[in-house]
């Protein structure tokens, strides 16, 4: 069971893990804000505030997809790494391998868009890369998708060395997701809720990822070998699976911050239940089996999957609203909870998720998804709880670790001044997207219809705050880790 | 109502009542806790819980039902009772299609396929609103049947990004009015 002691010994890290968590962590933060700098020039190109070609918009529409996925990804593999080692037994080597893998990976793919000059966006659609009509050449493609392969590979070694932890503690995967206290029996109080997570991320995310290497290798085969075609709708089926699983996974992982940092701002225990180990188990299928809600609109795709994809959508709210939710609501509840920069945050993160879920669930009904499909509608829900929801999450991480390191006023200022000023933009950056959505904006488009313009000029007004704000927090978090580590907080060694 | 204003307005109001939730709950966390026992307190979180559950396994349900009970996808195999079909083809980066004038009406079945990439076909309103859309994809041909209500000129615009040129893909439609009587 996770720890009411606001910095637990067993948490400290030695210094080797510290470099390496630094690694992750400040790369993420440059990495993050480089990101969003790119979609505030999109969003202010739509709006006709910046001149970007076409040609250009696109290469920065694939690298800031394929970049925040992979960075959300990275931060939150940090979040599970960081309290999963407590649990169970990680090798160093293992988290350093995914981030050296990482980094090589996102080398390749820049190279691959700004000299290259691809274009085919992060989810690579069969046959796109291949067929650019000139704008890029097939060597282009295959160095992006080369490099998504090395990812992949350094979160397998990841997962591979964190499940042969977990199994060796608990004898399989099964238990660790504490499957034998489904239909009865004492559960146990110390099971931690941080490798019921990891587990179920493990499965799904391992599951997603061979998707991707299947499909990468498949595509990297024919871009040499044009003859040795493929089925695009099976290789579409495969990379939403891979796209899906990979975005949804980093909720999963950023999650483990709540169970595992909530309990110690409140002092009040978050005790594993019965209730909470059904919903970890149902997202473990849900979250595997949920992709088709991607495929709506291919008519030609088995109507079974078509519906399993509505259906479990609408499922997938459960678990959210009712477990983690609902749980983190009332841990706060008349708690007299200390309101840290960690502590808002992670409220911040449930608001953002389980807020962000409702348009979600709207766009994956089969008869709202005929008049939302690519339309700014998307973009407007995974932004909601991207940006306020998993980011939340790992900048609370951030914020505790270095809440360790410091005993000076500055979190006040970003906590009065760089919260709101990130609240506020995240509100307005995502509603202006799900206000275009309604009103039929098309997604990914370079150049916009003139009666398209007012959304995207509050989108980018949204945007530029998010992109304050986020610069207030990581100048704040970069300047904090860099810090050798302090003593606890002596004064509250406790929530 | 236009269809879209009506998910724009239920998704406010979910999302709104998420919000009201977590203000109150905010409000509420500053608080000392109160004097009654554990026991009591998790007493009422679990009938608060149940009573959420049910209330979203109803709509669950409800919706489920309501929306898939006509399932909203024409059948993809076989002939479809159409009074007129249009052939569909997308390129990159334009739009093949055996006629660019249909009839209000009647049920239109449009055959949409790809002979290159991925390309989403939809079709946008006069007054700018998407009214159905499919994917045009390589190797299949999707269906739609729709009956166009209003006539004028509607818009064909690509929904899936399939290039350099994608936002500029798109031709007019022209729907024109049942010469055996009134369309709406």
């Amino acid at each position: 069971m996770s720890t009411l002691a606001l910095y637990p010994e067993d948490e400290k890290l030695p210094r080797s893990e510290r470099f390496a968590f630094n690694l992750y962590l400040i790369t993420a933060l440059v990495l993050f804000l480089v990101m969003m700098l790119l979609g505030l020039t999109m969003r202010m190109s739509q709006a006709t505030w910046a001149g970007v070609q076409p040609t250009l918009f696109y290469q920065m529409l694939t690298m800031h997809g394929a970049g925040m996925v992979g960075t959300m990804s990275l931060a939150t593999t940090a979040v599970m790494w960081y309290f999963l080692r407590k649990y169970v037994h990680l090798h160093v080597w293992a988290f350093l391998t995914n981030y050296v893998l990482f980094m090589l990976g996102a080398l390749l793919i820049i190279g691959a868009v700004f000299i290259g000059g691809y274009a085919g966006l992060w989810t690579f659609l069969y046959p796109l890369p291949v067929h650019s009509m000139g704008i890029w050449s097939v060597n282009a493609a295959a160095v992006f998708m080369v490099g998504y392969l090395l990812i992949g590979v350094g979160l397998l070694v990841f997962y591979l060395d964190a499940a042969a932890g977990i199994i060796r503690k608990f004898g399989n995967l099964g238990r660790a997701l504490g499957l034998q206290w489904l239909f009865g029996g004492e559960i146990n109080p110390e099971h931690p809720k941080a490798v019921v997570a990891s587990t179920m991320v493990i499965i799904a995310n391992v599951l997603g990822i061979l998707a991707g290497a299947v499909v990468l290798v498949m595509s990297l085969i024919n871009a040499y070998f044009p003859s040795e075609s493929l089925n695009a709708l099976v290789a579409k089926n495969l990379i939403y699976w891979f796209g899906h699983m990979v975005i949804n996974a980093t909720i999963y992982m950023g999650v483990i911050a709540v169970y595992e940092l909530l309990p110690r701002y409140t002092g009040k225990p978050y005790a594993v239940t019965r209730v909470f180990l059904w919903s970890w188990a149902a997202s473990c299928v849900f979250v595997i089996v949920v992709f088709p809600h991607h495929l709506l609109m291919d008519y030609a795709e088995p109507r079974w999957m078509l519906i399993m994809g509505q259906i479990v959508s609408y499922g997938a709210g459960f678990p959210v609203f009712l477990v983690t939710a609902y749980g983190a609501l009332t841990n706060i509840y008349r708690s007299n909870i200390r309101w840290k920069m960690p502590s808002r945050l992670l409220i911040l993160s449930m608001f953002g998720w389980a807020a962000g879920i409702v348009p979600a669930i709207l766009d994956g009904t089969i008869a709202i998804n005929k008049v939302m499909h690519n339309t700014q509608w998307v973009p407007g829900h995974f932004h909601f709880y991207l940006l306020l929801g998993v980011l939340p999450m790992v900048l609370a991480l951030m914020y505790h670790v270095i809440g360790n390191r410091k005993q000076t006023d500055e979190e006040a200022v970003t906590g009065k001044i760089g919260l709101p000023i990130y609240l506020i933009g995240g509100l307005i950056f995502t509603l202006a997207f799900l206000d275009a959505g309604h009103l039929s904006v098309a997604r990914r488009f370079a150049v916009h219809l003139p009666q398209w313009l007012p959304t995207d000029k509050a989108g980018s007004i949204g945007a530029m705050l998010i992109v304050l704000g986020m610069l207030i927090f990581a100048i704040h978090i970069i300047v904090g880790l860099l810090r050798s580590p302090g003593n606890a907080d002596t004064a509250h060694p406790a929530g | 109502m236009i269809f879209q204003n009506e998910i724009f307005f239920i998704a406010l109001v979910g999302m709104g009542l998420v919000a009201l939730g977590f203000i109150y709950m905010i409000v509420q966390a500053g608080k000392p806790p109160v004097t009654a026992d554990g026991a009591q307190k998790h007493k009422r979180s679990v009938i608060v819980r149940r009573w959420l559950f049910g209330a979203l396994l109803v709509i669950f349900i409800g919706t489920s039902y309501g929306t898939l009970k006509q399932f909203p996808e024409p059948p993809q195999h076989g002939p479809l009772d159409a009074a007129q079909i249009v052939n569909v083809v997308g390129h990159q980066w334009s739009w093949e299609m055996s006629t660019n004038q249909i009839t209000a009406g009647v049920p239109i079945e449009f055959d949409v396929t790809s002979a290159d990439v991925n390309h989403g076909f939809a079709l946008y309103a006069p007054d700018g609103r998407i009214v159905v859309q499919t994917q045009a994809m390589p190797g299949y041909t999707n269906k739609i049947l729709y009956t166009f209500d209003q006539p004028g000129t509607y818009m064909v615009r690509c929904l899936e990004y399939c290039g350099l040129a994608h936002h500029v893909m798109e031709t007019q439609l022209s729907v024109v009015a049942n010469a055996g009587g009134p369309t709406s």
